[in-house]
């Protein structure tokens, strides 16, 4: 029977903890984005790792305490838990990519914007893809 | 028949026991349990663990795809609907889902715990109350699809949501009144509500059709057609410029993730009904497993309420 009342006491604290990190992540998004106090906003680099690492808690929260990873063997915790590692390579190598596919996309903005000087010849005429291939040794 | 199998149900209980003090040699010598878990409980942490690699899949390609492009919808600016309520709450109907998701994943804890208990009302009262937090959930979803659906215009292949300045200054492209992100929707010069389904698809997001200024009528061009104002911004610099449409995988990827995980919570509630059902006839006590079945669904529908909270902060935090 304690054993009973100790589960709910778990479960109260959990409902308020997850309660309390969801009002805390919206919080820190109106706030930081100027829907409360208005004219006040908050860098985003202050912002984002405080809402992914609320998220992150929550997370083990509810893997911990609701699916009772605490109380189950080791070997079972980790052969779930450490094939998950993988993501923090796949995370970081697929917004490096992103990020790569931006810099290309403003490269061709960027070359798009830049005037070409036509390539004439003597006489004032657009010169032949034989005659501009001429100029140069490949 | 019946008491062979509860003995051999004693035994393998018994075995637990032992197990519990043996090192990890014996443990591994076979025809015991190495993870002190189940064979059902212990398939249903891979199968969660390959679906969160499912998830991760998704919501990773979404990153990619938000990291490649200039602009981005941005969400306080985008979710800002809520029923019931005719101007902007942005995040607040999003935040009120989420909150029935992890009341829902409470009452599931609860009912674990009762049938720990052996208390079978106990057991089908609490997957109750969770089945209702799952439909409750699944109306909400339902609600929040329609209104982007046909209030914004946001399609699997159209997104007219772009990036407006972090600052949210707004132009009002007719007065040149400045407004902010977040206040009601715009009403045109003339006092008149706009109505959403006036917004025209395809042509970026469309603020409000022009109207004549006498009669208030809708203007229309040459061929007919309705003649709009696209919604213009003030940058920072102080520049007026012109919302364009936004990235259209936007859309794409709103709908596919969403939907992905709605539909796990609605396979969610059709399994805890059906073994809600399972408990009150009565099958479980029969098994002498202690609800294990509970415990395994139990699992899967926590996960649910994982994955949501992975969900939520890439589209409606981040």
């Amino acid at each position: 029977m304690v054993d009973y009342e100790e589960g709910i006491r778990v479960v109260k604290k959990g409902f308020i903890i997850l309660g309390a990190l969801t009002v805390g992540e919206v919080g820190i998004a109106l706030l930081g984005n100027g829907h409360i106090i208005p004219g006040f906003y908050m860098p985003k680099w202050l912002m984002y790792p405080a809402m992914i690492s609320l998220s992150l808690y929550k997370a083990y929260y509810i893997v911990y305490n609701f699916m009772h990873m605490a109380y189950e063997v080791r070997g079972l915790a980790l052969s779930v838990i450490g094939p998950l590692l993988l993501l923090v390579w796949g995370v970081i190598a697929f917004m490096q990519e992103g990020g790569s596919w931006r810099h290309n996309r403003e490269l061709i903005i960027e070359k798009n914007e830049k005037v070409v000087k036509p390539a004439v010849n003597t006489q004032g005429m657009l010169k032949t893809h034989k005659q501009v291939r001429g100029q140069y040794s490949f | 028949m019946a008491s062979e199998v509860s003995l051999q149900r004693d035994i393998h209980a018994a075995d637990l026991d032992k197990a519990e003090n043996l090192g990890p040699e014996e443990l591994w010598e076979g025809g015991k349990e190495p993870f002190k878990a189940s064979y059902g409980k212990l398939m249903m942490w891979y199968f969660l663990l390959s679906d969160a690699f499912t998830f991760a899949g998704f919501l990773i390609a979404y990153g990619t795809l938000r990291f490649s492009m200039f602009t981005w919808p941005v969400p306080d600016f985008v979710f800002r609907t809520t029923p019931f309520y005719t101007g902007h709450a942005p995040l607040v109907f999003v935040s009120f889902m989420t909150f029935v998701l992890i009341v829902s994943s409470v009452t599931m804890v609860r009912a674990v715990q009762e049938g720990h208990r052996g208390n079978k009302s106990g057991v089908v009262f609490w997957m109750l109350l969770t089945i209702l937090g799952g439909a409750t959930f699944l109306s909400c979803q339902a609600w929040e699809w329609t209104t982007l659906i046909k209030g914004e215009n946001v399609t699997v292949t159209q997104n007219p949501f772009g990036k407006h300045e972090t600052d949210g200054h707004y132009l009002a492209d007719e007065e040149g009144m400045p407004y902010k992100a977040g206040e009601p929707k715009k009403i045109s010069s003339h006092g008149v509500e706009i109505n959403p389904a006036e917004f025209k698809k395809g042509e970026g997001y469309i603020l409000e059709p022009v109207r004549n200024e006498e009669t208030h009528e809708i203007a229309k061009d040459a061929q007919g057609k309705t003649v709009f104002i696209n919604r213009a911004f003030e940058t920072t610099d102080g520049k007026k410029s012109y919302l364009t449409e936004g990235p259209s995988a936007f859309g794409a990827l709103f709908f596919f993730i969403t939907g992905f995980h709605g539909f796990h919570v609605f396979s969610g509630v059709v399994f805890l009904t059906i073994i809600m059902l399972n408990v009150s006839s009565g099958i479980y006590v029969s098994r002498h497993n202690h609800y294990e079945m509970v415990e395994k669904i139990g699992l899967y529908w926590h996960f649910v309420d994982l994955v949501w909270v992975f969900v939520f902060l890439v589209f409606y935090l981040l």
